[in-house]
């Protein structure tokens, strides 16, 4: 990696419904994205526990992608607005760690918007180079930024 | 909301004085305030886009900066005539959907000190403010001299409702702004299928013949349906239909008087201002007859009222209106 | 390490090894993940072949493997077939990983080395979850055999049928008062042009009197709770103010009732009906309903005329809406479609232009039990026209409106010439952008309408106007379009012009789907599992749907879906349980510390606090395994099977690992 092209590094989650089918439809449909972004699939995107989205950019991603289902169309009924309340609040915890809540982004996306899909993460991917690499994990031991009481209070 | 700026373009000074001298007569009894651009320019017309299109914009976007600059306390820019706006719009719109373009175009901008920022501005014509803005009931309301009887074929043009950018107009092909503003009025307002086909713009100037077949084709089917005359939002539109119905009628061998006047003036009639106030009386193809029924007192003999439809008849689908179930356009 | 791990990346053909260095993805497996416990990495040309199976299943045998990660495609194709076999060799299922190494990266990406990059990531983040991976139970639940049909059309009936035939109970709902669908409001059906009232009507009768079906029209799905095997579905039956028991259907309310109205439904807006009414007179059920919104005693308070009448007292006008509880299995959806608005093509005048019609409305007009018995004639109801032009594609292939065929245009244009020839001698011309023709005995007919003399004009339409500019078109509707096999611009005048508007998703097709857990595509249409493998199941479990509410589609088709969802539904039913994914959510007691944050979380009411113990539970039967208390609970005490803190952190730390650093 040198500083004159920076790739940055992208962790996506996607919910099991929803998005992980859209990226299964961008793929299906052969829709070129950038390759920057590394995907996890949960079941929901009410799943998210802001602890992963911590360890990620803690252990080297420069951004995260939060992925789900638009809002009323959960499979869970409702459990995306949950994801919504806690990426607006993860937003605020990381502006107050210095980190640029930037880095952090909620897309919606459903079963048929492959081509979305694959725009929203180009885009991302763009947002994420102007910004510039993050450099959480200087030193590969030191794991916990902020203690595990404080990211169990960011959980809740 | 009642503060707008204004681009009143070339034509109102000269061919459409009496666009002008009967909008001005509107603007107070509609509590309507247009400040005028200060210093601003020709449009480019149809022409100059067509020949190169950054000094084109450019030539357009200086109105822009302008206004953008002038701007107190609005960010609606009125034009009353159809090429204009439709100018002023396009300007602005691709040099949003353009970004090289509006870069050049604000390069361009820069050699006078001036500067544009795209979808800053909202660009709109005089009758969508009247209908959107003013209301139909606020216009209904001035009304004092009701132009019932009048029996008015309603010509929005081409330029006008096409390509609808913003997606103002009730409906691209069939818009009925204008309709609903002259029934407000009282008039008799006639369904006019031509209402947005091309008056030959400047063709009347390169192939006269096209042009006639055009003009002619609004007028005959104007006639056809038995329209007193014609209402029109647009300078080039009110120009061909009038000043070459002559010569159309010679090149067809045809007779047909189909005065054409602006809807600002039958708007001024009804808001019970005098023809001369208005420039009536100006235009070629004469409006006399045709308005005798509503200048003098005598009630106009009604028309015989369509037969009523027979049982045995088939009831028509409701009509189409794009605000359906909406917003309460129109009335 | 304890776990011993084998992974395997497929070539799948050249769709994976075409972009993603296969050989170098396995090898860098064998050497760099060694430590976390990788004993053999292997790549094959297709995993998911039998050979490519057997080869997991010996290497779970001879080298003792306790985990597999196969890095192929995505886990919704191929995850169960790994599973299977991880199972066949005696390794417990859920110790098996998916790495989706196509979808995700070689479908996606161009470059060769950054794509070869990527997959080590994922197929490194895979290795890493494995590890936390538990073994599981599959969970089994029973099936309820009663089935639920949505929607009385062609395609409900049909699945209805078949399902009821089999011997097992249905509840078939429909919103209208009767069923039958579109199809009740043809006259003739292409290509054979049998009465379309001829076929439907014998079906229509044995739904309703069918012992295991119970007929609900008049109704509407109000609520659905549960899942796969057993839902509880809430039905909204409305009040028809028609006591059920007593009416025979005689029909004398509706021949009293002095309140005519335009029937916007059945009619399609060209004929009448009285304010209370049997849509036609075939109507299954025969029951009469009020419409209560132009039923002078609901608006004005006297009348009764209808109860005054009824020879057996069967009007009640103290009738309310029911609400009816059904437990049933499965679920099938067969809503239908909406004609498209052909308003909205303004440049076509229909509203505007009287002798502008819809393909409905000539539907009707054609149809011998329509307002006028079946003659075709113009918006007066007396002429008869001399010429007809029938617009195809009004609303379909058009980016205006709809981008999609609309599938029946073409046959249903060619069937309306062949009647306006038949009854009318007109003079017919079809405009037409594409002829499409395709199934059985579809093109023949295409042929014997060319022969009859229709005429054929290929273009898209400009507009149909009054506006004449010649003598011969003075009272007439103009038709403007260019004529691209003829390559100039043609003006047609006619009398009639017929327009075949295309289909559309029910309006309301997106608040359904959401009512019942499943999605629409970009057009609106109910989303199908797989577009050719799969089309009449859905991505939630026990959900089937078929006919047009999937896509437009003409009548074979439909009654083909009907069929096929039923026989899915009933493989189900024989089945008598279903293997559900075990992913749950359970709390350890021991650290629960009853701070009850996770107990306004679950819609379904799975989350228990026992108030003697002060701590939460998990009801597994109600849990759907989304996952979101166990993301909350600040004790950590909630976990998640197949989706755990440990599994997610690990897949997280692996994607991540240092020396993956991107070119």
């Amino acid at each position: 990696m040198t500083d004159t092209t920076f790739e940055p590094t992208i962790i996506g989650f996607t919910c099991n419904w929803c998005s992980y089918r859209a990226a299964d439809l961008a793929g299906t449909a052969r829709m070129k994205y950038a390759p920057n972004v590394r995907l996890i699939r949960l079941m929901c995107s009410g799943r998210l526990d802001p602890t992963f989205v911590l360890r990620a950019l803690s252990q080297g991603a420069d951004g995260v992608m939060i992925t789900g289902c638009h809002p009323g169309e959960c499979h869970y009924i409702e459990q995306n607005y949950k994801a919504l309340r806690r990426y607006l609040l993860l937003k605020r915890v990381l502006k107050g760690m210095g980190i640029e809540p930037e880095r952090v982004k909620l897309v919606w996306a459903s079963a048929a918007e492959g081509a979305k899909f694959a725009a929203e993460t180009t885009a991302f991917v763009e947002e994420i180079r102007k910004l510039g690499p993050l450099h959480w994990r200087k030193k590969s031991d030191q794991f916990s930024v902020i203690s595990e009481a404080e990211q169990k209070e960011v959980a809740a | 909301m009642n503060k707008y700026l204004f681009y009143p373009g070339c034509s109102m000074e000269s061919s459409a004085k009496a666009y002008m001298e009967s909008l001005n007569t509107i603007l107070e009894p509609l509590d309507l305030h247009f400040e005028e651009i200060e210093d601003w320019n020709c449009c480019g017309a149809t022409e100059y886009l067509g020949i190169n299109l950054i000094p084109a914009y450019s030539l357009i976007a200086r109105n822009l900066a302008l206004a953008s600059k002038q701007k107190n306390g609005t960010r609606t820019v009125v034009a009353p005539c159809s090429a204009c706006y439709l100018n002023l719009a396009k300007a602005d719109y691709y040099m949003q959907e353009r970004p090289s373009l509006g870069e050049k175009v604000n390069e361009a901008l820069q050699a006078g000190g001036l500067q544009y920022t795209p979808g800053t501005l909202d660009v709109r014509h005089l009758i969508d403010i009247l209908v959107y803005d003013v209301g139909l009931e606020a216009i209904r309301s001035q009304v004092i001299r009701p132009l019932t009887g009048l029996r008015v074929a309603p010509y929005m043009g081409c330029m006008l409702p096409r390509p609808d950018y913003k997606h103002r107009w009730s409906d691209h092909e069939h818009p009925t702004e204008l309709d609903d503003v002259l029934r407000a009025l009282g008039a008799d307002v006639i369904d006019y299928p031509l209402t947005t086909s091309c008056c030959g713009g400047h063709m009347t100037q390169i192939g006269p013949e096209t042009a006639f077949e055009l003009i002619r084709r609004l007028v005959a089917d104007a006639d056809e349906r038995s329209a007193q005359m014609m209402a029109t939002v647009c300078p080039m539109c009110q120009m061909n239909v009038d000043a070459y119905q002559n010569e159309m009628n010679h090149y067809f061998g045809t007779d047909y008087h189909m005065p054409i006047l602006f809807f600002t003036q039958l708007m001024g009639l009804a808001f019970g201002r005098e023809p001369k106030e208005l420039g009536i009386g100006a235009e070629l193809v004469s409006s006399r007859n045709a308005l005798a029924n509503i200048g003098v007192e005598v009630p106009v003999t009604q028309e015989p009222s369509a037969p009523k439809k027979k049982d045995e008849g088939l009831p028509m689908p409701r009509r189409w209106t794009k605000h359906e179930g909406k917003k309460e356009a129109v009335k | 390490m304890t776990e011993r791990i084998g992974v395997y990346v497929c070539h799948c053909g050249s769709n994976i090894a075409g972009v993603v260095d296969v050989v170098d993805v396995a090898n860098w497996a064998a050497e760099k993940l060694g430590r976390q416990g990788v004993v053999i990495a292997r790549e094959y040309k297709f995993m998911c072949s039998s050979l490519g199976q057997e080869l997991i299943e010996k290497d779970i045998k001879e080298l003792r493997l306790t985990r597999i990660v196969v890095a192929a495609c995505s886990p919704h194709l191929h995850e169960k077939t790994f599973r299977i076999a991880a199972k066949n060799a005696g390794l417990n299922p859920y110790l098996v990983e998916l790495a989706s190494i196509r979808e995700q990266v070689s479908w996606v990406h161009t470059d060769k080395t950054v794509a070869t990059q990527k997959a080590k990531a994922v197929v490194s983040g895979a290795v890493s979850r494995v590890i936390e991976n538990q073994a599981l139970d599959e969970l089994k639940v029973p099936i309820n055999p009663n089935t639920l049909v949505v929607g009385g059309g062609i395609a409900g009936i049909q699945a209805a049928l078949e399902i009821a035939n089999a011997g097992f109970h249905v509840y078939l709902v429909e919103r209208e008062p009767s069923i039958g669908g579109h199809m009740a409001q043809f006259d003739k059906t292409f290509p054979t042009l049998d009465c379309s009232a001829c076929i439907l009507t014998p079906r229509m009768v044995e739904a309703g009197t069918h012992p295991n079906i119970t007929l609900m029209t008049w109704s509407e799905v109000e609520k659905v709770t549960g899942y796969v095997g057993s839902f509880n579905v809430t039905i909204r039956k409305k009040a028809r103010f028609v006591n059920e028991e007593l009416c025979t259907g005689c029909g004398i309310c509706e021949e009293k009732c002095p309140k005519k109205v335009i029937d916007d439904v059945y009619e399609a807006g060209l004929g009448y009906r009285k304010a209370v009414y049997t849509p036609f007179a075939q109507a299954v059920p025969k029951y009469p309903v009020m419409d209560t919104q132009n039923c002078t005693y609901f608006l004005k308070g006297t009348c009764k005329a209808c109860e005054k009448f009824c020879p057996t007292g069967a009007i009640d006008f103290n009738q309310t809406d029911q609400f009816i509880n059904v437990e049933v299995g499965n679920i099938i959806l067969a809503t239908g479609y909406d004609l498209f608005d052909a308003r909205k093509v303004s440049n076509y005048g229909y509203g505007r232009l009287p002798n502008v019609f819809t393909s409905l409305e000539f539907e009707r007009l054609s149809n011998a039990a329509g307002p006028t018995n079946g003659n075709i004639v113009l918006r007066d109801g007396k002429t008869t026209p001399q010429s007809v032009g029938i617009i195809h594609c009004v609303g379909s292939r058009d980016r205006n409106f709809n981008n999609y065929c609309s599938v029946i245009c073409c046959m249903q244009g060619l069937k309306f010439a062949h009647l306006v020839h038949e009854r009318t001698g007109a003079t017919v011309y079809n405009f037409y952008i594409d002829m499409r023709t395709a199934y059985k005995a579809y093109d023949e007919f295409y042929q014997r309408v060319l022969e009859e003399g229709t005429l054929f004009v290929r273009g898209k339409v400009a507009e149909v106007t009054d506006a004449a500019r010649h003598s011969n078109e003075k009272g007439k509707l103009i038709i403007q379009t260019e004529d691209t096999l003829a390559g100039k611009q043609r003006r047609i005048p006619v009398d009639m012009v017929i327009l075949s508007s295309g289909l559309q998703p029910r309006h309301d097709a997106k608040e359904v789907g959401k009512l019942f857990g499943i999605s629409c595509s970009t057009d609106g249409w109910f989303t199908e599992k797989h577009p050719k493998l799969d089309p009449v199941a859905t991505m939630t479990e026990g959900i089937y749907i078929a006919g047009c509410a999937q896509g437009p589609k003409d009548i074979p088709s439909s009654v083909a879906q009907g069929a096929a969802a039923s026989a899915r539904v009933l493989d189900k039913i024989l089945q008598k349980e279903v293997a559900l994914e075990p992913v749950r959510a359970s709390v350890d007691k021991e650290k629960c510390s009853g701070c009850r944050i996770c107990n306004g979380l679950c819609p379904y009411h799975a989350i228990l606090f026992l108030e003697k113990e002060q701590v939460t539970e998990i009801n597994l039967a109600l849990c759907q395994g989304c996952g979101t208390c166990v993301a909350a609970c600040p004790a950590g005490a909630i976990s998640g099977t197949g989706f755990s803190n440990e599994q997610i952190l690990a897949q997280i730390d692996g994607l991540l690992m240092e020396n993956l650093e991107m070119v």
